[in-house]
């Protein structure tokens, strides 16, 4: 489903300039539970902007589904990432004065779905991870867990082909950590593809394949035998 | 139906800060409502302006007597103090000049009329049988006197409404007794009501008698030397005969004054006409003026506008880059901050509109001052607050659109 081929993204910073990403190579299958690991800086976050399509590559190849990614213009980009692809975030970035709901809708408004199928939609993704009672509450009215489980039924709203999730557990507690990353092995089991990217080596156990990265390079790549 | 939801998020923006909104809609309020009030206040004097002149007559052309004679010339002693135009001249007008269809000259003073004990100071205006007919006025009953009658200089006069009613509280003025100052007067006729002129005058406040009658003895003076006049009223049959009559009038006047070509006439000849352009296009000024000054406030509006978007852009900079990780464009990051500042902005120029109407009809009640609402200053504000929201929300619109969304994320 994904091939990266060379890719690399080189910052300027002042006159020095600094690579993100120094040629990296990767095949993600459609189905696989890929967990990027690395310390900070090694380049995991900009391959994940990039395989997002919140940022282009200095060069190199990225084809989505048979499509030159790396070539879109903005717009492109925009429906690309509203159709293609589901975000979670480490600090769940939901809108504080949106209800539950109100923040699940948010994708399916960009992509012009009807007010009433949408307000379903929204519904059924909520009782998906487990929310249906609590879709009138407001983010602030939300534990951490529950904040998070809305931001992952918000980045399921236009059923993407790849959910990207940036440290998804690293806002919350051991429990609810563990609570949310079941709830991605049951979406990984119904077929949705996940890449997450994370530093904790626990997290990164879970998935069915590990990618380690350092100074923008791969130097790991293996599958977890327990998964 | 994705336009609708950009104006929900809009208006829900605008509700989440209900105070700062009010504040920043408040600009476009005070520069609406001041363009309103303003250019009714302009259009009030017009209206008055036009009114005055107009209920002088029409197609009437005034002669009078010019005092204005400074620079060259031989000085003539009594040229500032002399009246210099005469019921001859009148007469010569009529009996010499064609198209005109009447003639009358007209002195003019103020004085005590007293009636079986009423009393009552009102302008007396010493007048032709033809006064009627030139200044456009109307008989309400009774007569007017005739043209012997006023050769005669016969002790009549006619009564305007106020007059009338002020003199004669019961009704019937006719045929009855009355002194203007110490001159004993026989009422023939009551003037038609003709209101308050455009300048606040209430116009059936006079008494009209013969000329003949009325000069010297009731507003003459040193002034009214021989057979002189304040002013000559030619009405000409139509509006197409105008412009010659007048230059006829001036022609024969200054041949019958002696004036010698290339000197300045001792009279002037002003066609109501083109009085009225000039005091419409001054006053036009004026609106234009007024409008231009309070359109300053609008666009300071505008500036407030633009600024409280630029704090909002800031401000919701983590927002942007999440409606863009979700699949916002940057059209619709635009559209959606543009709808803000427009909203702000039309909604303060509809309130504006309305508090600049009310201000100008209270003015109009209030402060006996004509102040004509425009029916086009609906339309016109809001499009101008319309223009000062896109004007003055495209630079913070543009600069949310133009956000890059992994840096817009990153930021707390």
């Amino acid at each position: 489903m994904i091939e990266v081929k060379d890719l690399t993204k080189v910052y300027r910073m002042g006159d020095e300039e600094v690579a993100a990403l120094a040629g990296v190579d990767l095949h993600i299958g459609r189905g696989e539970y890929v967990a990027v690991t690395g310390p900070s800086g090694s380049g995991k976050s900009t391959l994940m902007n990039i395989l997002g399509g919140l940022d282009r590559p200095t060069d190199g190849i990225y084809m989505f589904e048979g499509e030159a990614v790396a070539r879109f213009d903005d717009d492109q980009l925009a429906d690309f990432r509203n159709r293609r692809i589901g975000f979670v975030f480490q600090s769940f970035q939901l809108l504080p004065r949106m209800s539950a709901l109100q923040n699940v809708e948010l994708p399916l408004i960009y992509a012009g779905v009807a007010p009433e199928p949408r307000r379903a939609r929204a519904k059924e993704l909520l009782e998906r991870v487990g929310l249906g009672s609590r879709t009138d509450h407001r983010p602030n009215q939300l534990s951490g867990g529950q904040q998070q489980r809305v931001a992952i039924a918000r980045a399921l709203a236009n059923s993407p082909d790849l959910l990207l999730a940036d440290e998804p557990t690293g806002a919350l507690d051991q429990a609810t950590g563990q609570e949310v990353l079941a709830l991605f092995e049951t979406l990984n089991r119904d077929g949705l593809t996940l890449v997450i990217v994370t530093h904790d080596a626990a997290v990164a156990a879970r998935a069915k394949r590990q990618v380690g990265f350092v100074d923008g390079r791969i130097v790991e790549d293996r599958r977890n035998a327990a998964a | 139906m994705r336009r609708r939801e950009l104006i929900r998020f809009a208006a829900a923006a605008i509700a989440a800060h209900p105070t700062r909104s009010a504040l920043t809609a408040l600009g476009v309020v005070i520069g609406v409502a001041a363009v309103v009030m303003m250019t009714s206040i302009g259009l009030g004097a017009q209206q008055r302006v036009t009114n005055a002149i107009s209920g002088l007559g029409t197609n009437l052309i005034v002669v009078s007597p010019s005092f204005a004679r400074a620079g060259a010339g031989p000085a003539r002693g009594a040229a500032g103090t002399q009246i210099s135009i005469s019921s001859g001249d009148a007469d010569a007008i009529r009996a010499q000049v064609e198209g005109v269809s009447a003639v009358s000259a007209a002195v003019r003073g103020q004085s005590q009329v007293v009636a079986e004990g009423a009393n009552w100071n009102t302008r007396v205006e010493g007048v032709g049988a033809d006064y009627l007919i030139a200044r456009d006025l109307g008989v309400g009953s009774g007569r007017m006197f005739d043209d012997v009658e006023a050769r005669q200089g016969r002790k009549v006069a006619l009564l305007g409404a106020t007059v009338a009613k002020e003199l004669f509280p019961d009704g019937d003025s006719l045929g009855k007794r009355i002194r203007v100052g110490s001159v004993p007067f026989e009422v023939i006729g009551v003037l038609a009501t003709k209101g308050q002129s455009g300048f606040g005058q209430d116009q059936d406040d006079l008494l009209i008698a013969p000329l003949q009658a009325v000069r010297s003895r009731v507003v003459g003076g040193r002034r009214f030397r021989g057979d002189a006049v304040q002013q000559i009223y030619v009405k000409a049959q139509d509006e197409t005969q105008l412009d010659r009559v007048q230059e006829d009038v001036t022609n024969l006047l200054r041949d019958r004054h002696r004036i010698r070509p290339g000197d300045d006439d001792d009279f002037q000849v002003q066609n109501l006409a083109s009085i009225l352009q000039a005091s419409q296009a001054a006053t036009q000024t004026f609106t234009v003026l007024l409008g231009a000054v309070a359109a300053v406030s609008l666009v300071v509006g505008g500036v407030g506008i633009m600024n409280i978007m630029l704090v909002a852009v800031s401000e919701r900079t983590r927002e942007i880059g999440l409606r863009m990780a979700l699949g916002a464009r940057r059209s619709d990051v635009l559209y959606q901050f543009a709808l803000e500042a427009v909203t702000l902005s039309v909604a303060g120029g509809i309130i504006g509109l309305v508090i600049g109407w009310s201000g100008a009809l209270l003015m109009a009640t209030l402060g006996n001052w004509p102040a004509a609402v425009a029916a086009w200053a609906a339309p016109l504000s809001i499009g101008f607050s319309l223009i000062v929201g896109l004007v003055f929300g495209a630079y913070p619109s543009w600069r949310a659109a133009q956000l890059d969304p992994i840096e817009a994320l990153r930021r707390e």
